[in-house]
């Protein structure tokens, strides 16, 4: 029976109340470890066609007379359009519309940042439409800007309330302390810079909207266009088949979407809006700066009594404030915290999620200043972590649904004990050492998501489902859990997605929650389609249905009697399909569902350079079973290696007079490259959540960056005694750090030496 | 006008003064495994083959091309580096990918068996930004398997 609850409903991080019609999630969790095919690695059923050039992203959807559209877009920083008229572009060669900011809500008059869309055009080429930008009338007003976000805290320039945080007796917690230790540290600005730029192609059918667009979240498309422009949600189409990435920043459909729907309605034409790279780095969200001053208070022992942090978010002219505490609240038990969280409004260009939005950034800040407390202790950093586990929630004591933390500390031993050795390769001007930290992150996904599955008389299955693949693989783990619990190889089962239009609603691929929320659906519908069958097997066969059962594409009875193809029993219904449904459950009641995991970094630091190597990294993560080793794996690296691109290369760099930006290409934004890739060592704990939905699997998107940026800082310090507090860390800022660390040795001699 | 001959066959194009190989081969020739990243030469996946040598396709123009022998990834479908890069997981979204391929064919071509330090040498202008990167090195080291 469909019952209807209220729930608590997460999404990297935020909460909120829904209401919820849940299916009863009736299935029992398979046994932890690998099955047939679920927990054994499995090539991307969408690889070949991906490799090949074959799959065709919106970069790729060409459609009949389709336009294309050039934005005029601030160049300042902050700015009034004075005046603007755009009808010049109309007569320009290819032109076949113009429009301003009197003609769209997304086209603005003021300016907060530079790459604000004023304007757009669009003709047969993009080349046409681009020239015609030029034949704008336009004039500017130049405004002040406010670019240091102290400064706009300061002003009360803020997005939102401050957010504060606090449980216990903060002050008291300090003064029982035997050690204080403080901080401040900085992380700068990281672009997203998906390889495929966003953008939309959108076309009009009588009053249907079809939308092609790069996005991580199909429903989230359709639902904000019918919001905003107040059509119908079936009478909008969102596809995305294949996308070229997102981390975070495709899950809405942004002003490009709005002008070409807008443009295509002007013109009856289907019409493409598309970044191109430079817009990409200007207008298309980033993870923002932060300040983080932190204190930590501890007994000698180590035990943790008081932690404190003052946070402001360079949270840009618009967006949200990210979780930047949400470590310092809820990695550690620790009785008495107390956080302040301002999101500065400044004259930058918005934040938008970034893969663990604030988890990475408040990691980093809060366990460096661990391991300088762990050195003022005298405590081994690892079991500095160790005695301050949390085993329950810290916030609210909830328990967890499934915490193996401690396993991945053991687990990551090993590689921790390796740092004896590593440190005595060090020579007279390369210094060698080993860094820790842990990571804490949700990941537990949540209704509702729905999936269906139909079974061919051929005996082959297609999952069905509104979902969408960014690259994580999660086509190919739907694929593998229909598989595994209908009992068909993994080659007979199909997955179609990327369709609002042709199947259920599905999960957003944000907050590591496609495979958490999508999995149980596909297994639910599995498992209805497979109760079908076997229900018509045992009349077939004349048996009880309960001795039966599918196994590598044949339905079998428990006796051995009967072992025929799936195929000869559906083939008896000719074009007749089984269909089966599925949702995805409720999340745990009263639980708090986190994944977990540690990384431990080796690097080499150039004392005379500054220069940083990152040589080794190992990762041991808890996201509760594993549905594909080796897309995990690949997940991990890829998370490791954006994090090594945080941590020493990577910055929006802008001018701090006029708040225009610097790097908008590829040149000057330093994304890693094959050559910065240090050996990857990763290990998951593959225990299922047992209070975790029919899978007891979580995300893995998100948690492997979270710690790398603060395990590198940590063995920065090892290596050298220098403690980084900006990231990236530069040469400049290594050897700021190298100098500092010599200023402190010296004060700390006894005088006369 | 310029005559281009592309994974095997002939072709004269037409695009106008100034397109660029990519362009053309996107938007005259359908052949879209081609893909544009940046439009400026800084990230590879445009990456093709002219008469031999690894080329940007996004920053060539194609007049400047003219008579030669293109290879895309629509030309290599059948190379046993498309499997190795399947088998490997050596691909995450899949966008930079055919690019990678093309680079990577290029570099076996002309050493059977690259060393990490060759591979990362000749990759190093094929950006990923999901990050496959091991399993690129991996699929290079492992694609006569």
């Amino acid at each position: 029976m469909a019952r209807l609850i209220r729930t608590e409903k997460e999404v990297e991080g935020r909460y909120e109340e829904v209401w919820l019609v849940v299916d009863e999630d009736a299935l029992e969790q398979w046994p932890a470890g690998p099955r047939e095919i679920v927990g054994r690695p499995a090539e991307r059923v969408d690889g070949l066609e991906r490799a090949r050039g074959e799959a065709v992203y919106t970069a790729d959807v060409k459609l009949p007379g389709m336009l294309h559209t050039a934005v005029l877009r601030s160049p300042y920083a902050h700015a009034r359009v004075a005046r603007i008229d755009v009808s010049p572009a109309l007569a320009q060669p290819g032109v076949h519309a113009a429009i301003g900011p009197a003609d769209l809500d997304q086209l603005e008059e003021e300016c907060g940042y530079q790459g604000t869309p004023v304007a757009a055009v669009c003709a047969d080429t993009y080349e046409q439409a681009r020239a015609a930008l030029a034949a704008i009338d336009i004039e500017w007003e130049q405004l002040e800007v406010v670019l240091d976000p102290d400064d706009a805290v300061a002003r009360k320039q803020l997005v939102g309330e401050p957010r504060e945080r606090a449980r216990g007796d903060y002050e008291a917690g300090l003064a029982e302390a035997d050690v204080v230790v403080q901080g401040e540290y900085r992380t700068q600005v990281v672009l997203h810079n998906s390889m495929e730029t966003h953008q939309a192609v959108v076309q009009w059918l009588g009053d249907t909207l079809e939308v092609y667009i790069s996005t991580q979240y199909i429903w989230g498309i359709r639902e904000e266009i019918s919001d905003t422009l107040g059509i119908p949600g079936d009478k909008i189409r969102v596809v995305c088949h294949y996308m070229g990435g997102g981390f975070g920043s495709k899950n809405s459909p942004d002003d490009f979407t709005f002008i070409a729907i807008e443009l295509a309605r002007r013109t009856h034409r289907p019409v493409r809006c598309a970044l191109t790279r430079r817009e990409e780095n200007l207008a298309t969200g980033n993870r923002n700066a932060t300040i983080q001053r932190l204190t930590i208070g501890a007994k000698t022992d180590g035990t943790l009594t008081a932690l404190g942090g003052e946070y402001v978010n360079a949270t840009g002219w618009s967006g949200w404030s990210s979780p930047v505490e949400g470590p310092m609240q809820q990695l550690y038990s620790c009785p008495n915290v107390k956080t302040t969280t301002h999101a500065a409004k400044i004259n930058q260009p918005p934040m938008k999620a970034f893969r663990a939005p604030g988890f990475v950034e408040g990691t980093f800040g809060l366990e460096a200043l661990l391991d300088v407390l762990a050195a003022k202790l005298e405590i081994d950093p690892l079991e500095l972590r160790r005695r301050n586990y949390a085993s329950s929630d810290p916030g609210d004591d909830r328990p967890y649904s499934g915490k193996n933390l401690l396993e991945c500390y053991s687990r990551a031993q090993p590689h921790w004990d390796r740092r004896h050795d590593v440190r005595a390769q060090s020579t007279a001007t390369v210094k060698r050492g080993v860094g820790m930290a842990s990571q804490v992150w949700y990941g537990g996904g949540g209704p509702p998501s729905y999936a269906w599955i139909r079974v061919g008389s051929d005996g082959r299955a297609t999952v069905v489902t509104a979902m969408q693949d960014i690259g994580t693989g999660s086509r190919t783990a739907m694929a593998q859990i229909a598989a595994e619990e209908l009992g068909i190889p993994l080659e007979h089962v199909t997955v179609t997605l990327g369709d609002s239009a042709r199947g259920p609603f599905a999960s957003i691929s944000a907050g590591s929650s496609t495979i958490p929320s999508m999995g149980p659906a596909v297994r639910a519908a599995a498992a209805d389609a497979k109760r079908q069958i076997l229900e018509i097997a045992a009349q077939r066969h004349e048996l009880d249905e309960e001795q039966l059962d599918i196994k590598g594409g044949n339905v079998v009875s428990s006796d051995g009697k009967l072992d025929t193809p799936l195929a000869e029993l559906v083939g008896l219904l000719e074009s007749a399909q089984i269909l089966g449904k599925g949702a995805r459950g409720p999340n745990p009641a009263g639980m708090q569902v986190l994944t977990f995991g540690v990384q431990v970094a080796e690097v080499a630091v150039d004392i005379e350079t500054g220069e940083v190597w990152v040589e080794r990294i190992a990762a041991v993560h808890d996201v509760g079973r594993v549905i594909n080793p080796l897309g995990a794996e690949s997940q991990i690296e890829g998370g490791i290696i954006q994090g090594i691109g945080h941590t020493l290369s990577e910055q929006r760099l802008h001018d701090p007079r006029t708040g225009q930006i610097l790097t908008t290409s590829l040149d000057a934004y330093k994304l890693p490259t094959i050559a910065d890739v240090p050996e990857i060592v990763s290990e998951l704990i593959d225990e299922p959540d047992a209070h975790l939905t029919n899978l007891g699997s979580k995300g893995l998107g998100e948690p492997p960056i979270i710690p790398t940026a603060a395990a590198i800082a940590n063995a920065i310090r090892d290596a050298t005694g220098a403690e980084v507090h900006e990231l990236p860390i530069t040469r400049e800022e290594m050897l700021r750090a190298l100098e500092e660390a010599k200023e402190r040795e010296r004060a700390a001699a006894p005088a006369g030496v | 006008m310029a005559e281009l001959t592309v994974n095997g066959h002939d072709y004269e194009v037409h695009g106008n003064v100034g397109a660029t190989l990519a362009e053309t081969l996107r938007d005259e020739l359908s052949l879209t495994g081609t893909k544009i990243a940046c439009g400026e030469g800084h990230c590879g996946a445009c990456t093709v083959l002219v008469d031999g040598i690894p080329t940007l396709s996004c920053i060539t123009l194609v007049h400047a091309v003219d008579g030669a022998k293109v290879t895309t990834i629509e030309g290599l479908r059948d190379h046993p580096m498309v499997h190795s890069f399947v088998r490997a997981d050596a691909l995450q979204c899949g966008f930079c990918t055919p690019g990678q391929i093309v680079s990577a064919v290029a570099l076996v071509e002309t050493k059977r068996k690259p060393s990490t330090e060759e591979i990362r040498h000749a990759m190093s202008g094929n950006l990923c930004r999901c990050g496959a990167y091991p399993k690129i090195e991996e699929a290079i080291r492992t694609w006569q398997d």
